[in-house]
């Protein structure tokens, strides 16, 4: 039996893990498109920070690590794939066919169709190849913008300030990490962001991108420049690189443009094929593509939503670890189900810690939702709690680390909180104690 | 035989020893906001919890890990944070669903019960027998098991 | 260094919090805690200030133990002038609030002058700032914890706050910290109130790093507590019955007062003792203690955890008061109990959930419900004044005064003056229970007469945790001595005050002094803090602090006068049990006490006391 994995970030690495635990014999290929050991792209910013080098995004440190279990790495990236005759081709030329292949190829950052997007000081944020280019080009004091303010665009924002840039940063979206947080979390963020004197344009696009030079920096733009000199007292390099115009008109120079507007599944080479893409690769709880030995799993596929059952893309680590190993299972013969996708998130926006998880933005009442939310701005503490009957559907808060696990684990297991709903709708806060009188009922009983 | 904590709420009188034992093994430092093990009061029940991890076979932390920063210690079935290698990304802190791995800010790194290498601090300093290291077979720990088993069941 | 090092001062009328460096040469004189907290308000305030007055100061103290892992190393003492008493006011609380100070890198906090609105402090490691607390102002202790708890959004912080009782200027008003742990006596709680200064709230993730010689610390420490854990009374009997085991002793002994000290002995004595508590209840089926608990590091576990009877007519229609909740302890059993001649156990621990929920101190409030019944039995106060009928022996009565208490409405506002003011203001100023306007607590000093001398002589009013004499002359603790004997009680008196300086200002718990003796407790202290804490230090240091509260209360305008009794212990002798015919002779005893004191006849400490004290 021949097992094919294309892609080997987390997905890849655990299915690969996973097999060799439950197959001995099988022949494991994994496939990498990068020319760098399997790594965790959930590390650049720490690597941008100088926190750690290269080595210590690495997913597994030991060199051997993947001859030792007989997991063969090809370095390469998938052109055509032939259901019919189990076998895919890749852009070099090279072939290999497979019994089972798991497609974990992951996402790309999307660049938007803006004029000048491909300039070479427009820069997306997601390889160490990116992160080499960021490093050189993000020196202390440059003039840096940053397209997008998503969870992305979030935990790469503290790497960059932290380099000592001079950051701005534009979204679309009304609020910070719009697709993460509620509109109260998403606006505290966003004050605690530019309180750190980064300076945040929400509500606006990025229309086009020139080469410096080729408009002058007159008008608005130069009054926000010398807004912005006056502000930081950092006197702006002479020869700015770029000039960026946003859809509310300003006009920006900055040295370097960090795209980070989202990311779309890597399905190119399934054109033609019958496996269903929609948004992502279409799997069922099983990670099954419904084509004969092919499973997805990762940042490309859509798979069912824990809650609301709907297909959803979830580009986040705990998830790829989960498909790829319950793929792997399947890849085996050892066929498992996932209960279904439950988004969780944590954000680190320099220093304030946020995280959501499920149904972050509740049910409706008509559907049996209720919620309660608790904001303290001044003290940067915020909690949202969203139920279905007495049920915890989603969570989302922001200053808080201890305990914020057991918000995952009342969602995920559909705990029925009985008495518990009415003290948490009374207090939230009081969510871990909620979670244990729950789980571990004989432990208060008197 | 691996050994386990059991833990016994009927016997904890929530003196925090164990608190102040855990974070002074760990940070060299007395500090219950650092421990690893916590002391939940219920007020209204009037009984006091002793909370930590159970080491659970799926090891949800482990598995979410991005760097390879949490290991399985063979010798105690413990999972355990390499905290040379823990970048802060804080995913384990979501992942795990008993909420017993925590993000300590100041050191830019998440920590969670290792058991001590097999003698725990927790256990030794608990004047109540609330907190044992016991043979897992002997334990009350089949209770928490099945607890925790319940709940990886329903996301696995 | 086992202090922080550290003084936060609280400028309430400017608004400011400062961090200032701890006087590390008083912190030698003088320990830490109540000791060390005595000297900063001693340097820093006028002692004939009004209590009540922006000019009066508020300390909170640690003490170096405080934090650590030696057994009960959570306590805090507040020091302040007390409002009841006029004299100095030291009151020492555990619960886990006086570690979270330590935590959060303090050693003590000073609050001064008095905020124009009402504020709380929130303390977050090195950030203190106040905050506004009009939403919090006429709201219980209980509710203040849960709402800043709750808007903090952070169930970890610990809390110190008033209630109403605090608010209203109850002269015997507490600070609770923990729902129902409190710095209970001498109104305390009046003068956080006067400040409007409504809570105190902590969140401490810094920690104690400064043990001097962990390794060594922590075996002096693991010593003491098996000294605890091998201990009858701290291994066995406070864990399970909890001070209340003393209700019957005291009661054999013949000095259990009773209705506002006419008897030294209560029939019902039994039924709201320890005992009782673990019964099996006929209306519910239920026993009223739950669990006993502990305070911050204690390996004792004193703390009584009960559910009241949900059918008492006290809180049958009132579910608030049906979950778990603070039990009692001896003090407030005897005080809310005998000291009325009521034996209803629930309606004591119905008005003991009031006193912690509202903050007031439950021995001077029930002690002033005694004046108040007898003043009833005798026709001095009538029905219509009072609102209820009141005779001696009625729950209702009880609890309806613990009701206007809290809310400070009617009666309750004569209530909350104290015996002292209450039994003058109707002519009667005899009939306080009481020493320097604080009152008695449970045991008598007649049938117990070394207490008896400990009451007159206590820096603070009468006070059983001063010098607890009892554990000699009732419990044989080191030594048995006779209770009715006044032979060597001057001496016996001088060492148990001295000593439990000592405990106080460490920042453990008395109550280890069942077992301790200041042997057990100087290796912890020379192995966590720097300098020389010898037997020798310690017992000049533990005299050099009794000795400093008394220049505090002599400067205040204390005199010999105020060290005695009220008549009635000096004339009624005890009616019954092995007392019976005594009378206390304080008088007789006062002088030897002030000679072992190395004290003139007056009282005032001689010019070679004060040199060879270093004052």
């Amino acid at each position: 039996m021949k097992h094919l994995i294309l892609g080997n970030g987390p997905t890849g690495v655990v299915a690969a893990e996973t097999l060799r635990g439950v197959t001995s014999a099988d022949e494991i290929v994994m496939v990498g498109s990068e020319p760098e050991p399997p790594y965790s792209r959930m590390a650049i910013p720490y690597l941008l920070e100088g926190n750690i080098d290269e080595r210590g995004t690495y997913l597994r440190k030991t060199d051997s690590h993947f001859g030792d279990l007989s997991i063969r790495q090809k370095q390469g990236r998938a052109r055509a794939l032939d259901t019919a005759q189990r076998r895919v081709t890749f852009e070099d030329g090279s072939v290999e066919t497979y019994d089972r292949l798991l497609i974990a190829t992951g996402s790309h950052p999307v660049r938007p169709p803006i004029p000048g997007v491909d300039l070479p000081q427009v820069q997306t944020c997601w390889t160490l190849e990116d992160a080499r280019a960021i490093a050189s080009l993000a020196s202390p004091g440059s003039r840096v913008l940053q397209l997008g303010a998503g969870f992305i665009g979030c935990i790469i924002m503290e790497a960059l300030a932290k380099r000592g840039v001079e950051l701005t940063v534009v979204e679309m979206g009304d609020r910070m990490v719009p697709r993460m947080m509620t509109p109260k979390a998403g606006g505290m963020i966003k004050r605690w962001v530019e309180e750190q004197g980064i300076r945040v344009v929400t509500g606006a696009g990025v229309q086009r991108i020139d080469p410096a030079g080729a408009n002058s920096a007159g008008g608005i733009g130069g009054m926000i420049k010398s807004v912005v000199q006056s502000v930081t007292g950092n006197k702006p390099a002479d020869s700015a690189a770029l000039t960026v115009t946003l859809s509310t008109g300003d006009k920006l120079e900055c040295d370097l443009v960090i795209v980070a507007a989202g990311v779309a599944p890597n399905v190119d080479f399934l054109a033609g094929t019958a496996i269903e893409v929609n948004k992502g690769v279409v799997v069922n709880l099983a990670m099954e593509t419904g084509v004969d030995g092919v499973y997805a799993a990762g940042d490309v596929t859509e798979a069912p939503d824990l809650l609301t059952g709907e297909n959803i893309v979830s580009a986040i680590q705990p998830n790829a670890a989960d498909q790829g190993r319950i793929a792997a299972l399947g890849m085996a013969g050892r066929k498992v189900e996932l209960p279904g996708v439950l988004p969780i998130n944590v954000l680190d926006t320099l220093g304030l810690i946020s995280v959501s998880f499920g149904q972050w933005w509740g049910e409706k009442p008509e559907d049996d939702g209720s919620g309660v939310e608790l904001a303290d701005e001044g003290l940067w503490r915020y909690l949202s709690l969203q139920f279905k009957g007495d049920v915890l559907i989603g969570a989302t808060a922001i200053g808080r680390t201890d305990q914020v696990g057991v918000l995952r684990g009342l969602i995920q297991n559909r705990t029925s909180l009985g008495r518990w709903k009415k003290v948490l709708m009374d207090n939230p806060t009081r969510f871990v104690d909620a979670y244990i009188a729950t789980s571990q009922p004989v432990s208060i009983a008197s | 035989m691996l050994k386990s904590l059991h833990l016994d709420p009927l016997k904890c009188t929530g003196c925090l020893q164990c608190e102040m034992a855990c974070s002074y093994e760990k940070t060299g430092v007395v500090n219950p906001a650092k421990s690893r093990i916590k002391i939940f009061n219920f007020e209204a029940e009037g009984r006091k919890v002793p909370y930590t991890c159970t080491q659970c076979a799926e090891a949800w932390c482990m598995a979410a890990c991005p760097v390879e920063a949490i290991k399985l210690d063979k010798g105690t079935g413990a999972k355990v944070v390499l905290e040379d290698t823990c970048v802060g990304c804080k995913v384990c802190t979501i992942a795990c669903p008993f909420g017993t791995v925590n993000y300590m800010a100041d050191v830019g790194k998440v920590q969670k019960c290792d058991l001590c290498g097999g003698d725990p601090a927790c256990a030794k300093a608990c004047p109540t027998g609330a907190i044992t290291y016991i043979d897992a077979d002997w334990t009350g720990l089949d209770k928490m098991r099945a607890w925790a088993e319940k709940a990886n069941a329903a996301a696995l | 260094m086992a202090w922080n090092r550290k003084v936060l001062r609280v400028n309430l009328t400017n608004g400011t919090c400062n961090a200032e460096p701890l006087n590390m040469e008083w912190a030698n004189d003088y320990l830490g805690s109540r000791g060390l907290g005595t000297k900063y308000l001693f340097e820093e305030i006028d002692p004939k200030v009004d209590p009540l007055s922006p000019d009066n100061k508020l300390i909170m103290a640690t003490g170096p133990l405080t934090g650590t892992m030696a057994s009960t190393g959570g306590r805090y003492t507040v020091i302040t002038k007390g409002p009841l008493t006029g004299a100095i006011a030291c009151s020492n609380s555990g619960g886990y609030f006086g570690a979270e100070l330590k935590f959060a890198g303090w050693d003590m906090i000073i609050f001064e002058g008095k905020s124009a609105k009402p504020v709380y402090l929130y303390v977050e490691n090195d950030k203190a700032e106040l905050r506004d607390a009009s939403h919090l102002w006429g709201k219980t202790c209980w509710e203040t914890e849960d709402l800043i708890k709750e808007s903090h959004q952070d169930p970890q912080i610990r809390i110190a706050s008033i209630g109403r009782s605090g608010e209203n200027q109850v002269m015997f008003a507490c600070i609770v910290n923990d729902l129902h742990r409190a710095a209970g006596r001498s109104g305390v709680g009046a003068v956080m109130g006067s400040k409007n200064l409504k809570a105190v709230a902590l969140r401490g993730t810094v920690g104690v790093s400064g043990i001097k010689d962990f390794a060594a610390f922590l075996k002096a420490s693991n010593d003491a507590k098996k000294v605890l854990k091998e201990n009858a009374v701290t291994g066995q009997g406070l864990p399970t019955y909890g001070t209340q085991v003393l209700m019957n002793v005291i009661n054999e002994v013949g000095a259990l007062p009773t209705r506002n000290h006419l008897d030294v002995q209560f029939e019902d004595a039994s039924k709201i003792s320890a005992e009782a508590m673990h019964e099996v209840r006929e209306s519910d089926g239920k026993k009223h203690l739950l669990t006993n608990a502990a305070c911050f590091g204690c390996t004792i576990a004193c703390g009584r955890i009960s559910k009241i009877d949900q059918n008492h007519f006290t809180v049958v229609n009132s579910p608030k008061y049906w979950g778990a909740s603070g039990g009692l302890e001896y003090e407030a059993a005897w005080a809310l109990g005998a000291a009325n001649g009521v034996g209803d156990l629930e309606a004591l621990q119905y008005a003991n959930m009031l006193c912690n929920e509202d903050g007031y101190d439950p021995i001077t409030f029930g002690a002033t419900v005694g004046a108040v019944m007898e003043l009833y039995e005798m026709g001095v106060l009538t029905k219509e004044q009072i609102g209820i009928e009141a005779p001696f022996g009625s729950a209702k009565a009880l609890a309806f005064l613990a009701e206007l208490t809290s809310r400070g409405e009617g009666f309750g506002k004569e209530v909350g003056l104290g015996s002292k003011r209450l039994c003058e203001k109707y002519g009667h100023p005899e009939l306080s229970m009481s020493v320097k306007g604080q009152e008695f607590p449970a045991y008598d000093g007649r049938g117990i007469q070394g207490i008896g001398l400990n009451y007159a002589t206590s820096n603070r009013g009468a006070c059983h945790v001063r010098g607890y004499t009892v554990a000699s002359e009732v419990l044989g603790i080191p030594v048995k001595t006779e209770p009715t004997a006044t032979e060597g009680k001057p001496e016996l008196v001088k060492a148990f005050q001295d000593a439990t300086t000592i405990f106080d200002s460490a920042g453990i718990c008395l109550f280890t002094s069942f077992a301790w003796t200041l042997a057990d407790v100087q290796p912890q202290l020379q192995a966590a803090c720097e300098g020389d804490w010898s037997m020798e230090k310690l017992n000049l240091v533990g005299e050099r602090i009794w000795n400093l509260e008394r220049e505090f209360n002599l400067a205040a305008g204390f005199t010999r006068k105020d060290d005695d009794l009220p008549p009635r212990l000096k004339n009624e002798p005890c009616k019954t049990g092995p007392a019976k015919g005594v009378v206390s002779h304080v008088e007789e005893m006062l002088p030897e006490y002030y000679k072992v004191r190395g004290w003139d006849s007056e009282g005032v400490p001689t010019a070679q006391t004060r040199t060879r004290l270093g004052l």
